[in-house]
């Protein structure tokens, strides 16, 4: 057990010094690009010298570094600064935008582990016939559609033409769970793609978990084949699957921008994109930070996992 | 969409009034009481009697998160739609963009043009405290904050807020630096909304004195508003008004065609095309709402001669341009500003294109195997599908156009001095005040770079002339000038396309983007 704590412990520092390159990175890149969230403001009216009392007003006229560094002071004392565009606390950006976001990931995890896992082991336990070759086609297929495709599609589809489900979440504010059914065509959206990652590598993993010599083993040892596919194939073969579904996970909760823009839900990736649009660096950083910290607790739990589900296989920290 | 915004138009039903008060100010006492009778008109489809209650959701695109309900720092058209239920100017565009008064009630000048009096009709704020001239130039010194930049301050410039007092209750005499003859246009201007006295925080519980009150905000989503009883012009039909925000332009009509909203703004050609006349919604056209045009900079080569100009007005194929970049929806420019509105000089000849014309100039000039770059960006509709159309027409005249796209969030920041060719558009406001932002030597937005000290004279001129037609003969002679030589080659004014609900009545349509009548919500009604 003391092998784990120090794998964590050596896993969460690294994780926290990867999420201050992040920052760093984030930093310097939203630094680079043209314009600051003055000219942005500004807009259609970049009058010189408007552009200039904003960018005084914005405190944008100090240097670039002693701008992070009092970012990073704040940071030190658990805030996460104020937006440049409104003057509100970056906290209530992230926390608003927050609640939208998690729930979608989470419905969507919740019915992607088992489809994608079911899938992948019917395809597996048929390989070569014609239960495999559907499920591999259409999850081929299925990949190879945009998320922006497959949404217009499917409310075009079950929303305006069929009316059974409502086409966008406007008007419903924050608090979707309260309303079910607008959730349903994103979480389709969502789910599209990641069903097909995921089954293909389930089968392609249990495939080889079961022509192993682990598994002819048990075999000879008698062993039901029920009891083999699940007790024995299916954790090997979900080993590389965890890793994949913390990347998923890690892309559901960076905001979907394209499902949040189809649909109107208002999510992180709404907040990144209006963000980096105004150059509002204080709130492009904060999202940089939870977005990294959450990166790094997803992987490593996922490591963990794989870890358990496959002692052997001793993963690198 | 941030890019547009001056203007507003109102009624029809009150043009004739217009005309007198567009009069230097001669006709303000005539104006009290007009506005209560003008349900009627604003519908502009002979949409019967109106019906009161109901809500109605219209879905604009927005600005996210950092959305605010401060009136001045309205940039958006979510911003201003949002400004305009809650708040009132002292006066606002009609569809000609001439200046029509809504808090004033009149006013009158001096005979030097310089010292103006506005008189305020009897209105309240929400809380039940009356406007008054104090009220009016705390707004006005708001605005004027050096140490702040809200966007109406360059307008209000020619304003002595110092100077500037409230005579009584209900009346404000405004001092002048210079003569300013379109003075009126000043108080149209955008942004320059009335808020009462000391108010600084408009997130929470904002307080104005418009045809909606304030029930709930939620920046980057929605923002409900609920009929003002008391409303100096006649309450709204409705009962409730929400405006929420969604970005994309498929979200938008989504939501009207799944029965989310009742109103729809800001669609694109192929969507209004797709809708139109097929029983399902409404598609709204507002004509003249956006200038699309070509900037040339005047002032370095190759556009410092003006045979090049000529030569690049005579290059563009309008109707492709319109055809092509917009679509269709739209009319074809002649290189002016200002289609359709007040003083637009219409009766000088349509330019055509004329490659032979153009390459004759161009070698008179010196600049044959001309290369230039084109500046452009997504930050428009129709920007970068008007730049590829454009080189193509250049080639033809053996002008090789290179379109170079930029970051579509600084711009215009980037083409104001820099390049030496772009795409530039913008959104209805008088023509005078197209004059003084972007073409006198003083000007903050140049991006033609035109500086001309005879032409600062002409529009001196104007200001101080009092009579209107005497004025007019000038303005004409000033865009006389800039169709023979001026930096922008207008190509097209793009129709702002909207959506309805099938039972949503009384949505003007000759209101471009902008004006009063446009996103007037108090006028519209369920049937």
């Amino acid at each position: 057990m003391s092998g784990l704590r120090r794998l964590l412990a050596r896993r969460l520092l690294l994780g926290a010094a990867q999420t201050a390159a992040v920052v760093l990175l984030v930093f310097a890149l939203t630094e680079a690009l043209p314009g600051d969230a003055a000219v942005a403001l500004a807009g259609d009216r970049p009058d010189p010298a408007r552009i200039a009392a904003i960018r005084a007003s914005m405190g944008l006229d100090r240097p670039a570094v002693e701008r992070l560094a009092d970012w990073a002071a704040g940071l030190a004392h658990g805030g996460l600064g104020t937006s440049l565009a409104s003057g509100r606390p970056v906290s209530t950006y992230i926390s608003d935008g927050f609640g939208p976001t998690l729930l979608l990931a989470a419905l969507t995890l919740a019915l992607l582990v088992p489809l994608g896992v079911g899938l992948g082991v019917l395809a597996a336990r048929h390989a070569g016939r014609w239960a495999d070759r559907l499920v591999s086609s259409v999850t081929l297929g299925l990949y190879a559609v945009p998320e922006f495709a497959c949404g217009v599609l499917l409310s075009t589809v079950f929303a305006i033409r069929l009316g059974w489900l409502p086409p966008t979440a406007v008007g419903y504010g924050a608090d979707l769970a309260a309303h079910p059914a607008v959730l349903v065509l994103p979480v389709l959206v969502l789910l599209a793609r990641p069903v097909c990652t995921l089954a293909r590598l389930v089968r392609a993993g249990m495939i080889d978990a079961l022509a192993s010599p682990y598994v002819a083993q048990a075999r000879r040892y008698g062993i039901g084949g029920a009891r083999i596919r699940y007790a024995h194939a299916l954790p090997a073969a979900v080993t590389p699957a965890a890793q994949q579904l913390a990347r998923t996970v890690d892309w559901l909760l960076s905001g979907v921008i394209v499902v949040e823009a189809l649909f109107v839900i208002p999510g992180l990736g709404t907040v990144l994109i209006n963000a980096v649009a105004e150059r509002d660096l204080p709130v492009v950083q904060g999202l940089a930070v939870v977005f990294g910290v959450l990166t790094v607790v997803l992987n490593t739990g996922a490591d963990l996992v794989a870890r358990r589900l496959a002692p052997r296989a001793e993963v690198a920290a | 969409m941030n890019d547009t915004p001056d203007h507003r138009f109102p009624g029809l039903g009150r043009r004739g009034f217009l005309a007198v008060s567009g009069a230097a100010g001669l006709g303000a006492l005539a104006l009290t009481g007009c506005g209560a009778g003008t349900d009627t008109t604003a519908g502009g489809k002979g949409d019967g009697k109106p019906q009161r209650g109901g809500r109605l959701r219209a879905a604009f695109a927005g600005g996210g998160a950092s959305e605010t309900l401060d009136p001045h720092l309205s940039n958006l058209f979510a911003d201003v739609a949002r400004a305009k239920a809650l708040f009132d100017k002292l006066a606002d565009y009609g569809s000609d963009l001439s200046a029509e008064p809504r808090l004033a009630s009149g006013w009158e000048s001096n005979a030097g043009l310089d010292r103006w009096t506005v008189r305020l009709r009897k209105a309240a704020f929400h809380d039940g405290k009356p406007v008054t001239g104090k009220d009016v130039l705390y707004s006005y010194r708001r605005i004027a904050d050096p140490k702040k930049a809200f966007r109406a301050k360059a307008s209000l410039e020619p304003i002595d807020l110092k100077a500037s007092r409230a005579v009584d209750e209900r009346t404000v005499e405004f001092v002048l630096k210079r003569p300013t003859a379109e003075f009126p246009n000043i108080l149209a201007t955008f942004g320059a909304y009335i808020v009462p006295e000391g108010a600084e925080e408009f997130d929470e519980q904002p307080v104005g004195s418009g045809p909606f009150r304030f029930v709930s905000f939620a920046p980057g989503r929605s923002a409900v508003f609920r009929r003002n009883p008391d409303y100096w012009e006649g309450a709204p039909h409705l009962d409730e008004l929400e405006i929420v925000v969604a970005n994309e332009e498929s979200a938008r009509i989504n939501a009207l065609l799944g029965g989310q909203v009742e109103y729809a703004h800001e669609l694109n050609p192929t969507t209004g095309r797709a809708h139109e006349g097929r029983g399902r919604i409404e598609i709204v056209r507002l004509s003249n709402s956006a200038m699309q045009s070509f900037a040339m900079k005047t002032d370095r080569k190759p556009f410092d001669d003006p045979r090049v100009r000529e030569a690049f007005f005579l290059i563009a194929d309008r109707k492709e341009l319109v055809a092509g970049a917009l679509s269709g929806a739209g009319e074809i420019g002649n290189d002016l500003f200002g289609k359709g509105y007040e003083y637009y000089a219409d009766g000088l000849p349509q330019r055509e294109q004329d490659l032979g014309r153009a390459k004759a100039l161009l070698k008179k000039a010196g600049a044959e195997d001309l290369t230039v770059t084109l500046d452009t960006s997504p930050v428009a509709a129709g920007f970068t599908e008007a730049a590829s159309i454009f080189r193509d027409q250049a080639a033809e005249a053996g002008v090789e156009v290179r379109v170079k796209s930029g970051s579509k969030d600084s711009y215009w920041r980037d083409i104001l001095d820099g390049g030496t060719i772009c795409s530039y558009r913008s959104g209805a406001m008088p023509i005078e005040a197209h004059f003084s932002q972007r073409l006198l030597t003083g000007s903050t937005t140049n991006a033609t770079h035109w500086r001309h000290k005879d032409f600062d004279a002409l529009y001196q001129q104007a200001q101080s002339t009092r009579d209107k037609k005497a004025r007019g003969a000038v303005y004409r002679r000033m865009q006389r000038r800039l169709h023979a030589e001026g930096g922008f080659l207008v190509w097209g004014f793009a129709d702002w396309i909207l959506g309805t609900a099938r039972n949503v009545r009384g949505v003007e349509t000759d209101a471009p983007a902008n004006s009063l009548d446009w996103a007037r919500f108090d006028k519209v009604w369920l049937a």
